[in-house]
């Protein structure tokens, strides 16, 4: 019989397709395992509404679980609580910098920094602080574009949420 | 027949929709390509927000319909979006009044509505407030940025906010339709949201040097059904695939 745990584990095999070094779960993107009337319920939460992932997303769970020999089973969007950067695990930030996107801080639901200033961000090439943000809108919903006047080099900031 | 909850919440989805469908004609069009970004990742704000909420009505009449039955299968009148979202975007300026104006009010109006009795908008709210907020501040800062920029910029930007001034009114009247679930405290009652929309809108105006239209009539009727001679224009390509083509899958 499968555990809640096994369940788990192997999620960990799902990546997120925008950014393909960190896992859904390591996203906080999966919320919950549960068993319930004869079925696994697998619970996962959008980062922005209209993140296009999300389809991606689902559609590799089921498609893993499948493989992983489960027949009874759903996938399902929950919207509570919303989703939040600070989900994220420091495992999950340290690979977003490695991998060349500089982490969200933590602290994100909170008001003054969104409406606010903004908070220093880190070059996640060359660790400066000397930087400064080009357009708050970038590749994907969930980043923001910055330029580094230390090694001049453009970057990702995975903007707070 | 339809019942007032599912009735508002198409109108809820309608306005996300209709306006994010107008954001998209910009792209590949932005006037530079940080813009050209920003409007593109509003529009996606907007269409997946529109998704989640007919997903909620598809879920409430039960009768197995998809989001994208509501998107692509109606007609016009069958629509229930402010006016304002189906107006065509005009210059950057035109879009970025709206985009504000919208924002400024949208924000106000999610903040009341994370208190909702009904569960599913509450967490809708809370949600889709997260985004809004960047969307307030986008937009805030081209309004500054045009009416106190150049005599051609300042110009243009206030006659952007005239323009869609006498739209605005019918984000805050309170319709027969929505009374009971204005009573019932499900949604928010949009009359006492004006006074704190005027507000802040007036302090934007000041710093940007726009002087902020008097109201006076407004138009109205997208709540109802009675849309601007624009919206079938707005639907025609966007529906003509579902309809050319029923069923087609992507």
């Amino acid at each position: 019989m499968i555990q809640a745990e096994d369940i788990w584990q192997f999620l960990t095999e799902v990546e997120d397709p925008e950014i393909p070094v960190v896992n859904v779960i390591e996203m906080g993107i999966v919320r919950d395992v549960t068993y319930a009337q004869d079925k696994w319920v697998v619970s996962i939460t959008p980062t922005y509404s209209g993140c296009p992932a999300m389809h991606a997303i689902e559609q590799d769970i089921t498609e893993l679980l499948s493989e992983k020999g489960l027949q009874h089973f759903e996938v399902k969007t929950i919207l509570s609580p919303a989703w939040t950067t600070d989900w994220m695990t420091n495992e999950a930030r340290m690979k977003l910098e490695a991998y060349g996107i500089a982490p969200p801080q933590k602290g994100s639901s909170d008001k003054a920094l969104l409406m606010g200033k903004l908070r220093d961000v880190k070059c996640p090439r060359c660790k400066s602080y000397d930087t400064h943000m080009i357009s708050q809108f970038g590749s994907t919903a969930c980043k923001s574009l910055y330029k580094c006047e230390s090694c001049l080099e453009p970057f990702d900031y995975f903007k707070c949420i | 027949m339809m019942g007032v909850l599912e009735n508002y919440i198409l109108h809820l989805a309608d306005n996300q929709l209709i306006l994010g469908q107008r954001l998209a004609e910009w792209c590949g069009h932005g006037p530079v390509l940080e813009e050209d970004i920003a409007l593109s990742n509003f529009a996606l704000d907007n269409i997946g927000q529109a998704t989640l909420l007919y997903k909620r009505v598809a879920e409430i009449e039960g009768a197995g319909k998809s989001e994208d039955d509501y998107a692509f299968l109606r007609s016009e009148r069958e629509y229930f979006n402010f006016l304002a979202m189906e107006l065509p975007n005009g210059d950057y300026a035109f879009t970025i009044a709206r985009q504000y104006l919208f924002a400024e009010f949208y924000a106000l109006y999610l903040s009341e509505l994370t208190k909702s009795k009904d569960t599913f908008l509450a967490e809708y709210a809370v949600k889709s407030l997260k985004e809004v907020k960047y969307h307030v501040q986008h937009a805030r800062d081209w309004v500054l940025r045009m009416g106190d920029g150049t005599e051609e910029s300042h110009y243009r930007i206030q006659q952007a906010v005239n323009h869609i001034w006498n739209f605005t009114g019918e984000w805050f009247m309170d319709f027969e339709t929505d009374l009971e679930l204005m009573q019932s405290g499900v949604v928010p009652t949009n009359s006492k949201l004006l006074p704190e929309w005027q507000n802040e809108v007036q302090k934007t105006c000041l710093e940007a040097t726009v002087v902020m239209p008097v109201s006076g009539w407004m138009h109205s009727g997208g709540r109802n059904g009675k849309h601007t001679e624009y919206m079938g224009h707005l639907l025609t390509p966007m529906q003509y695939l579902q309809r050319a083509h029923p069923n087609s899958k992507w």
